[in-house]
């Protein structure tokens, strides 16, 4: 309510105009490409289809940012105050720009609206040129994937194989809870829902062979923030091969340590492992953990959080609950699980024997 | 009950009114509307402290990788409690402690239509408040997130009763809002001063208008939802039960964002409205396009009921519907913008003063622009579905939320903190606090959006390295601190008011409304005579008579039915209402009755719900004794 | 700064004249219609959730199996008719025939206790057959829709009976119609919700 001195309208306008660039600068410049969940470098035609469409949106959203940004700025420095008595011309309106501003907006609306809606419509159903579709069943479990292959007869969890330049089509289920499907290079994420099946398709560049991580996006409960996956592509050669060896049974243990550890799997009072798990080719037959038949071939266990060693095998076997404190893997106890009771040397033993099962 | 006079002595109350002017029983007691308002006002700043902790806690959690300050469980407690706190604990009251103080005001009432169900609300408010922080007593804390979704919130996965806090707490925050919403579409309906057409009312009052049609249209819809869960979890019925009987978890989504959407807009809109106030007075023009700005608000409104499942772009609704949803989505930006554009224009060719109520208003507008464009761009599903539930949707809400009704929020307090208390906030310690709390606010949330757009998905309690996630959540992080002292600053602003703040006159700041032409602060029954309006911005255009007639709402009143009544020489006797017992011994009816829920929730079988019984016997009697209370308000 | 209020001093007792409202229209009145309207969203709420399962029942009983429409029929009518002893009661209170208002109020909330003892013995035969709250969505659906209508004929009838109890002690007079005016619409509304229900629940095949 002061007078002003005439500096600090300036050094407004320029910490206004400096924040203006830095956010938009920031919105351009900052996305990390070597961020591997990047949700702006997309491997595939349908991650890419959303990228042209955010990137229209972003276009469009940017005169509008400086405009009204920039308008007020200019208006507030160059209309401050300057006598205390001073009454500007009272202004009440205008019809006609407020037309004006109403039609604007619309046609901007408009333009982003149509190609989503063919967006829309696009990422219905996989394209009719798309041939040799491959099908993978995904189900989500309470903090751990599962990944079927009807037609190859391949199951696994959280490492998830796909050949470079082939589209797969996925349908989408829950064990328990909902989740939500998502590897960010791939494209946008699709819920897993109980009760429903859902659908999504891509199709990964031929050239983006890698390993692409992805997680777990709807809350599902206390260990949500660990529910990771990977995603594999392959050439297809390379995919052919890991698919004929996921389809074997499990190796037998060969080592005495591993045939100790089997045995212990296969124990009651000692791992109990079985109880939850399978082993194709075993007596393990358990449906509450992951698949273990090929679990020495993943990259990560646990859900992608540890990676794939027999000490950290070790480490998990005894101490899962401290590792994924709330994890079903565990001894139940109230409404909880406590760490497995695995003597060390059990424990040493079946890390041993599940690692070798390659 | 304002207008049946009761022949005295026919008929006494249970108990007779309370009267002492001051101590605890008057504020217990009380049924003025500007002291209901500073309860919300003070209620709502607590919660705001307790929310904010939570998110500094989050915040300190996630500055580094495998960050280990909490666990997982205590860390969805944490953003779950935070959420529910900060838009049912802070910013719906802080909205309904002005909607209390100043629109009685600015319409030239005495009082609000139903003052005793005004403390009703109040008391109602602070229980469900009460209930749904027992749970930290409890140790069995909400954990599953603002929106709650089915099914993890049955029983099966779900067993303790932290759901059932937040069930019945919202529950009874709920019946608060319900009975405040009828409060004020009847006060404003109704109580408007001779002259102040629908179109002459300030556009505060609009907002609280249209605010308080989507709180009845939308709450009950939550209710439903709450009643159905609770029912799940207490009587084992199978609304969102999916173990194979047909339940939909996806039902529970469609009804909580049939209420949630239209709830986000009772965030915005009071502080749109707060906007409107002081814009126009400290450009010293009257607010630009003002039939289109009422306009806005009404359409806002109304699509807000149109566009819930923008929030379920990746649950599968099928192509049509999913189209259907983002086109309704993206038009809610046209009466948006069209406010925007509006303000803008009441800025340019102003007299524009850079006091704090003005800066925060500026921060508004400039800050929920950028809100509202990451909104439209998730409006696009298909470009939504990469952002879903990532830190971009994060960045987006508290760009709204935050940068719209917090800093809208806090203009409101600098505007009309003098008329409140007589005196003014320290201007100096003000701007101090804006700017520090305008930067920490673009540190916290700006590299939100660039952690969204690298994948970062909300929720989770830790996140390992290598992601590229570190800088901007260490960015975040001290940024939420910087918040954190802007809000210290801002309670030594308040102490230092109260002890000795500039003494403020009746009309500090060379308002346009009616509330600046009574004394502040304001004497019990607010105006002296009622005044009449004869246009729109009455103290404007009473200073500058030069004015009326000629801009748009400034012809000659019409005639009122209420001055009609005078004219006949009102047959009724005047005297404000007494405070009275009731509302609050209704309102622990309600609280002991949530009790009882909670205590069945916990325990093994039904004896339990004996306490509800209790607790509804208690609110019978409350509404009997109300409503065979003396009548004389 | 020129400052342009009217301060009255402190100790001023406020002016004689309480204005009535800006249109004229009764507080109560419209609180009670601004109610209704809620209440609206509450019924839209749970007719909306009975809807989407409706028919997609798995199991038996399903509501359908063990509906008696004729005797359903039977109590709706007699809501129906509580509706029109209403409005004769509010005639009565706005004539200022006391007597009259007792009379009416009574056969309302007597025509109101024979449907809600209608729906209790109705619960209790599908309680019977099979048909609870948990047995599958059809009776979870059901039960609480058609019991929160219940609960609010319920709310209805107690209204109703203090406004007789008021009335026989002399209470309610001519001047104080609009308490029965109040009472009525909620009574009316009931009613009204009861139809759709009826209709949606009942009558419509699936
Ligand atoms: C105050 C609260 C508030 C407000 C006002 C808004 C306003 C808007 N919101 Fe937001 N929203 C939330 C609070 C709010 N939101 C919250 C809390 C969530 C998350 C809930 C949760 O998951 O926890 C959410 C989530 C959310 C989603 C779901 C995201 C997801 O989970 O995937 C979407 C999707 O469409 C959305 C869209 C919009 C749009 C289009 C607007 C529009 O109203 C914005 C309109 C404004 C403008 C556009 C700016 C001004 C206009 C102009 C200058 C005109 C010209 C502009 C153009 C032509 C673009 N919001
Ligand atoms: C109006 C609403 C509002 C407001 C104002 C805020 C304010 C803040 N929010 Fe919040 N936020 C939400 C609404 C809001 N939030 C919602 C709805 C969610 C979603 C929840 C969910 O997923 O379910 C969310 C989620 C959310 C997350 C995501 C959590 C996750 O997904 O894992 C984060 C993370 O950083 C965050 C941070 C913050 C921060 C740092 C502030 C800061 O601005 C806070 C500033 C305040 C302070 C810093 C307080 C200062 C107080 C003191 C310094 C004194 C303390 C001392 C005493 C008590 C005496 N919020
Ligand atoms: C009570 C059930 C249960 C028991 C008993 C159990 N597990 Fe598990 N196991 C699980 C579940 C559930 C998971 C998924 C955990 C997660 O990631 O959250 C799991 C995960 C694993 C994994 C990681 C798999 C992957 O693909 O990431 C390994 C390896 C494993 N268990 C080995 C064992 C061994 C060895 C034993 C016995 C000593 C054992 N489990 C006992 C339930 C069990
Ligand atoms: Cu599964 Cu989150
Ligand atoms: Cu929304």
């Amino acid at each position: 309510m002061t007078a002003q001195n005439s500096l600090r309208p300036r050094l407004l306008i320029l910490c206004w105009l400096l924040l203006l660039t830095a956010s938009l600068s920031g919105c351009t410049a900052f996305a990390d490409r070597t961020a591997p969940q990047s949700t702006v470098f997309p491997l595939s035609d349908w991650g890419r289809s959303i990228q042209d469409l955010y990137s229209l949106v972003f276009l469009m959203s940017i005169p509008v940012f400086i405009g009204v940004e920039g308008f007020i700025v200019y208006a507030v420095v160059r209309f401050r105050r300057r006598a205390s008595d001073e009454l500007p011309n009272q202004v009440h309106g205008n019809t006609r720009l407020e037309v004006a501003w109403t039609v604007i907006p619309s046609i901007v609306l408009l333009i982003i609206a149509i190609p989503t809606i063919s967006a829309i419509f696009y990422s219905d159903a996989p394209p009719a040129s798309a041939q040799n579709v491959l099908k993978v069943t995904v189900i989500g479990h309470q903090w751990w994937w599962e990944f079927h292959y009807p037609d190859l007869g391949v199951s696994t969890a959280n490492e998830l194989h796909l050949p470079a330049g082939r589209t797969a089509s996925f349908e989408l289920k829950s064990a328990d809870v909902i989740h939500s499907f998502w590897v960010p290079r791939m494209g946008g994420k699709v819920d897993v829902v109980p009760t429903r099946a859902n659908h999504m398709w891509f199709t990964p560049d031929a050239n983006a062979v890698g390993v692409y991580p992805g997680q777990c996006v709807e809350f599902c409960g206390i260990q949500h923030a660990n529910m990771r996956l990977d995603l594999v592509v392959d050439t297809p050669s390379d995919f052919e091969a890991w698919t004929q060896r996921q389809k074997a049974n499990a190796v037998q243990p060969t080592g005495g340590a591993e045939q100790q550890g089997a045995a212990a799997f296969m124990d009651a009072t000692r791992g109990l492992c079985f109880s939850c798990h399978a082993i194709r080719g075993t007596e393990a037959k358990g449906t509450i953990g992951p698949d273990l038949t090929h679990v020495g071939s993943r990259r990560m266990i646990a859900a992608g959080i540890l990676e794939n060693t027999p000490a950290n095998m070790q480490k998990w076997i005894q101490h899962s609950q401290d590792i994924k404190p709330g994890s079903k893997m565990g001894r139940p106890v109230g409404n909880g699980f406590q760490n497995l009771a695995v003597t060390d040397a059990d424990a040493a033993a079946i890390a041993a024997y599940v690692f070798s099962l390659k | 009950m304002a207008t049946i006079a009761a022949p005295a002595g026919q008929r006494s109350g249970l108990l007779a009114r309370p009267i002492a002017p001051t101590g605890v029983w008057s504020w217990l007691t009380t049924v003025d509307h500007k002291r209901i308002g500073i309860l919300y006002g003070t209620t709502a700043f607590v919660f705001l402290l307790i929310g904010g902790l939570e998110a500094l806690l989050m915040r300190t959690q996630l500055a580094v990788p495998n960050g280990r300050l909490v666990g997982p469980e205590e860390f969805n407690s944490l953003f779950t409690m935070h959420g529910t706190t900060m838009i049912f604990l802070v910013v719906m009251p802080l909205s309904a402690a002005f909607f209390n103080y100043i629109v009685p005001l600015q319409i030239g009432a005495r009082d609000v239509a139903f003052p005793r169900l005004n403390a009703f609300s109040y008391w109602v408010f602070l229980s469900g408040a009460l209930l749904m922080h027992f749970s930290f007593i409890a140790q069995s804390v909400p954990n599953m997130g603002w929106f709650a979704y089915a099914n993890l919130t049955e029983k099966t996965f779900s067993p303790t009763p932290a759901v059932d806090y937040w069930v019945v707490g919202l529950q009874v925050l709920g019946v608060g809002s319900l009975a405040a919403g009828f409060n004020f579409l009847v006060t404003i309906l109704q109580l408007r001063a001779p002259g102040m057409s629908l179109m002459r009312m300030p556009l505060f009052t609009w907002t609280t208008f249209v605010t308080s049609i989507l709180i009845v249209l939308a709450f009950p819809v939550i209710t439903v939802a709450l009643i159905e869960l609770m029912f799940d979890r207490l009587f084992g019925t199978l609304f969102f039960n999916t173990s194979g009987l047909n339940g939909d978890p996806i039902v529970w989504q469609h009804l909580f964002w049939v209420f949630g959407h239209p709830e986000v807009y009772i965030l915005i809109l009071p502080a749109m409205g707060i906007v409107s106030e002081i814009i126009p007075v400290f450009s010293r023009k009257p607010l630009f396009g003002y039939p289109f700005m009422v306009y806005a608000v009404a359409s806002i409104g109304f699509l807000s009921f149109t566009v819930w499942a923008h929030h379920m772009f990746t649950t599968g609704l099928g192509p049509i519907a999913t189209a259907f949803f983002a086109a309704s989505t993206m038009l809610i930006a046209v009466p948006t913008g069209i406010k925007i554009f509006n303000w803008a224009s009441t800025l340019w060719g102003g007299s524009i003063s850079l006091t704090t109520p003005m800066l925060c208003a500026l921060g508004f507008v400039t800050m929920f622009t950028i809100g509202g464009i990451t909104g439209v761009m998730h409006a696009s599903p298909p470009v939504d579905t990469q952002h879903q539930d990532t830190y971009f949707v994060v960045a987006h809400f508290h760009y709204v939320l935050f940068g719209g009704s917090i800093f809208a929020l806090f203009g409101g307090i600098y505007y009309w903190w003098p008329k409140i208390t007589g005196r003014f906030l320290g201007e100096s310690l003000g701007k101090l606090q804006f700017w520090l709390m305008f930067i920490g606010f673009n540190l916290t949330f700006g590299p939100m959006h660039f952690l969204g757009v690298d994948g970062m998905p909300r929720r989770i309690y830790t996140y390992p390295d290598g992601l590229g996630w570190n800088l901007w959540n260490i960015v975040a992080t001290i940024g939420a601190y910087t918040i954190g002292v802007a809000i210290i600053v801002f309670i030594t602003n308040v102490i230092r008011s109260m002890r000795n703040g500039e003494i403020a006159g009746a009309d500090p700041w060379d308002g346009m409304t009616l509330e600046w032409t009574i004394p502040s602060p304001p004497p019990h029954y607010n105006f002296e005579t009622i005044p009449t309006v004869h246009g729109r911005d009455p103290l404007w255009l009473q200073k500058h008579p030069q004015l009326d007639g000629h801009g748009p709402g400034g012809q000659a009143a019409p005639a009122t039915a209420m001055q009609h009544a005078e004219q006949e020489g009102g047959h009724e006797h005047p005297h404000m209402p007494d405070p009275s017992y009731w509302p609050l011994f209704a309102a622990l009816g309600l609280l002991v009755a949530g009790a009882g829920i909670l205590m069945t929730a916990s325990s093994t079988g039904y004896t339990m719900l004996v306490v509800t019984g209790v607790g509804l016997f208690i609110l019978l009697v409350g509404i009997f004794g109300w409503s065979l209370e003396p009548v004389n308000g | 700064m020129q400052i342009v209020a009217t301060a009255p001093p402190v100790h001023q007792p406020p002016p004689t004249h309480v204005a009535e409202t800006t249109n004229g229209l009764n507080n109560r009145k419209v609180l009670m219609w601004t109610f209704l309207g809620s209440d609206c969203m509450f019924f839209g709420a749970l007719i909306g959730t009975y809807l989407i399962y409706r028919g997609k029942w798995l199991g038996h009983p399903v509501p359908t199996d063990v509906f008696d429409i004729p005797y359903t029929s039977v109590s709706a009518f007699a809501l129906l008719m509580s509706s029109l002893a209403m409005v004769l009661a509010l005639a009565a209170i706005q004539r200022g025939d006391t007597r009259r208002l007792q009379i009416w109020l009574l056969v309302t909330a007597g025509l109101g206790l024979v449907f809600v003892g209608g729906q209790i013995y109705e619960f209790a035969t599908f309680g019977h057959e099979g048909l609870n709250l948990a047995v599958n969505t059809g009776g979870t659906t059901f039960f609480v829709l058609t019991g929160f209508h219940g609960t609010h004929v319920s709310l209805g009838i107690a209204w109703l009976l203090s406004l007789w109890v008021l009335a026989k002690r002399g209470v309610i007079t001519q001047e104080r119609s609009l308490d029965v005016e109040i009472a009525g619409l909620y009574w009316h509304f009931v009613d009204i919700v009861w139809i759709i229900i009826f209709t949606v629940v009942y009558l419509i095949p699936i």
